[in-house]
């Protein structure tokens, strides 16, 4: 056993965080809450050149995966940045199409997938009614308003989305329609309901090939929000040692000192969750449910207990708009839903 | 990345867990927080070593293994889902070993580590004073120089097992300057004598429960031959923390005990619980996902450990999260008893033999001992976050 990133692993996040730390993602969050996605799409380029999406791609689509470590390094990048864009989505997609190809229907896996590994093809994905289905996703294995783990009526992104896949119950469709987008709390997530669309498919594998997705996306939302989490951290430490009160700086004093400390324990016991979460999904692992969905609450709890420690210990400021650390606190309570609530996460950790 | 284990790790694995299946008495002993289970816990110690499974980590000279720590984890693992007694030596083999293998002689660990590991010798540490708690370094308890040896005076409290083990360990101040300089780390001796020498008076103090799970120890002239003097004198300080990571980290409470503690809460949430009560549905899923959580971040550490790195500051991190969570494990399983869960372990008619309420009354002193969760929050912040120094 060796439970630890490999030298190669460590060397691609790198690469990710200097490329993504150039490309001064706070001005692209910004561009792209206002409804200009071109720098965006121009970090999208980059991050496919980098091989992001082609991890999520097998190699008979002009992929290199599928490789879910890579992906939970490569997320934890794009968490740290706070990346616009439906990248999680894209992944999902990409998952989505796989599992169908390898299930019997290799056209539309064939028609997209490509596309998504060269990062041409920003797609989005959404659950209207996923795999729980029909099968009583009430309350024990549910979101609330009966939503099933990883369903909801919106499509990130789907108004710039090059192509946008929806399943609902056993059928999945590529819609080129979507409602006005509905404001998220998060502005870099422009939220929409597809609809509309011609079917692409039918039948039990959907369902087979749409909780395959809901897991990759799981584990990609995760990964992110361990990013998300520890740029938060990192953030307010720095803050803590050089703003002074009382003479000294805040990060003295031990009510501060232990808000910190615990936001780093979380952060730190979530991360080799995400990592065996990865693990499990590559071997195909029977436990990769409960072992995706434990890894999601716990990094998104980390994320938010995080932002919560960022906002307070930068006082007002922490409650401003204008500064970055805005996008990342607002980024962090809107992952916390998406693609597998708390809720969600739990039951399906102890689902027999 | 992986989480394989070897086929000599899994072989290692079925042996431990064959014996345990063999050895582990069916009903659990009586508390070893009493005489009686103290009696039995100490037999059980002797069966474990006999087979050498007391001490797999040790070198076999001592009567372990020489297990790697992966295959300490195993045992763990397979120890504590396979229902086993509680360690009554635990103090020694974690805490007292450690410092021998790192700052002993080769004639003090010929002498005492074999003894320790089959419970022949039982011991309780000396650390805690009236007036040094957290502030360790303060403490008073002298070993003043006296021919062949030294003569130990003063008070140590909250020891535990000391109410019924053979011998302690602890640190008493042999030089006064440090404390009048302000550095009081400096001019400490770790120093190892019997509870039964003249000059020792032991007083059994009940934890919550009421059991004597520790003692005050009175100490007055107790001669302690140079023999059993461990590192320098004046260097105790140093000797003693650089095994205290051993203690908050890896060896004092491994994984195993909470991801089998995990697995007893969920056979006791599926068999007895409200399907409707979703609240406590959410914290038994906390207890697995925290307790799979910790199991990983020590896999990884022991990855680490193995590739050469060292732990150090991150022990501190491993000491409050499993501390917490063998808290909240345990407030979780005793809602879920609904009447049953006041009953006291000696009840009658407590659940599994009233493990759940052992264990919370056992779980409650975990945030407190070896390091407070507060200092252990300050060490993470000042040395894993790089903050300040100061503790207003």
């Amino acid at each position: 056993m060796r439970f630890l990133l490999d030298d190669e692993q460590r060397d691609f996040a790198r690469s990710l965080d200097a490329m993504l730390t150039a490309a001064d993602t706070p001005a692209v969050v910004r561009a792209w809450a206002a409804g200009d996605t071109a720098p965006a799409r121009a970090v999208w380029a980059r991050l496919a050149e980098a091989g992001v999406f082609a991890l999520a791609v097998p190699e008979r689509h002009d992929g290199i995966g599928s490789l879910p470590t890579e992906l939970a390094v490569a997320f934890n990048e794009l968490g740290r940045h706070a990346v616009p864009g439906p990248v999680v989505e894209t992944v999902a997609a990409a998952a989505l199409l796989d599992r169908l190809g390898t299930l019997g229907d290799e056209a539309a896996a064939a028609t997209w997938l490509p596309g998504i590994a060269s990062g041409k093809t920003a797609a989005s994905l959404c659950l209207i009614s996923g795999p729980g289905a029909g099968s009583g996703s009430g309350p024990a294995s549910g979101s609330g308003f009966g939503f099933g783990f990883g369903e909801s009526p919106y499509a990130l992104d789907a108004d710039s989305a090059d192509a946008v896949f929806v399943v609902d119950g056993d059928t999945v469709r590529l819609t080129e329609v979507a409602g006005p987008v509905q404001p998220s709390a998060d502005p870099a997530r422009r939220l929409s309901r597809p609809l509309g669309g011609t079917v692409l498919a039918r039948g039990p594998r959907v369902s087979a090939a749409a909780a395959h997705a809901a897991e990759v996306a799981a584990l990609a939302t995760a990964a992110q929000a361990l990013g998300l989490g520890r740029a938060l951290l990192a953030r307010t430490v720095a803050y803590a040692r050089q703003r002074t009160q009382f003479g000294v700086p805040i990060g003295s004093f031990q009510a501060v000192k232990h808000r910190l400390a615990d936001a780093l324990i979380a952060l730190e016991f979530a991360e080799p969750l995400v990592h065996a979460a990865a693990l499990a999904l590559a071997a195909n692992a029977e436990s990769s449910g409960a072992e995706i969905a434990a890894a999601k609450v716990s990094a998104c709890e980390a994320a938010c207990s995080a932002a919560r420690t960022a906002l307070h210990l930068h006082g007002a400021l922490g409650y401003t708009e204008e500064p970055d650390l805005s996008l990342w606190i607002r980024k962090a309570r809107a992952l916390r839903g998406a693609w597998g609530t708390p809720a969600a996460c739990r039951a399906r950790v102890l689902a027999p | 990345m992986d989480l394989d284990f070897t086929a000599a790790e899994d072989a290692f694995r079925a042996e431990a867990r064959a014996w345990l299946a063999a050895q582990v008495p069916p009903a659990p002993l009586p508390s070893l927080e009493t005489a009686e289970g103290f009696a039995a816990h100490r037999e059980w110690e002797r069966t474990l070593f006999a087979d050498r499974w007391s001490v797999v980590s040790w070198p076999e000279e001592y009567g372990g293994r020489g297990a790697s720590i992966l295959q300490w984890l195993i045992f763990e693992e397979e120890y504590y889902a396979a229902g086993a007694p509680g360690r009554v030596s635990q103090n020694g083999i974690n805490l007292l070993a450690p410092t021998l293998f790192e700052h002993g002689t080769q004639e003090q660990r010929a002498r005492i580590l074999p003894p320790m590991a089959s419970g022949e010798a039982i011991w309780a540490q000396a650390w805690s004073e009236p007036e040094s708690g957290s502030d360790l370094a303060s403490l008073r308890s002298t070993a003043a120089r006296t021919d062949g040896g030294w003569l130990l005076n003063g008070q140590k409290t909250w020891s535990s097992r000391a109410a019924f083990a053979d011998r302690a360990f602890g640190l008493f101040r042999s030089d006064q300057d440090g404390l009048a300089t302000g550095k009081p780390h400096r001019g400490l001796t770790y120093l190892m004598f019997p509870l039964d020498a003249d000059g020792v008076t032991v007083r059994p103090i009940g934890r919550l429960d009421g059991k004597p799970a520790f003692a005050e120890l009175f100490l007055s002239d107790v001669f302690v031959p140079d023999q059993d003097v461990i590192g320098e004198p004046g260097q105790g300080w140093r000797v003693a923390m650089s095994t205290a990571g051993n203690e908050r980290g890896l060896t004092l409470r491994s994984p195993g005990r909470f991801t089998a503690a995990a697995e007893r809460l969920t056979a006791l949430w599926r068999d007895h619980a409200d399907p409707a009560d979703t609240a406590l549905r959410d914290r038994v899923a906390d207890a697995v996902i925290r307790a799979r959580a910790y199991q990983l971040f020590t896999y990884a550490n022991a990855s680490r450990i193995a590739a050469g790195s060292a732990i150090g500051a991150e022990s501190s991190l491993n000491k409050v999260y499993w501390s917490e969570l063998d808290i909240a494990l345990h407030e979780t399983a005793l809602d879920l008893l609904g009447p049953y869960g006041e009953l006291s372990d000696e009840a009658e008619e407590a659940p599994a033999h009233g493990s759940w309420s052992e264990g919370y009354t056992f779980s409650l002193a975990g945030p407190i001992y070896a390091g407070t969760n507060e200092i252990q929050r300050d060490i993470i912040a000042e040395r894993l976050l790089g903050l300040p120094k100061g503790r207003q």
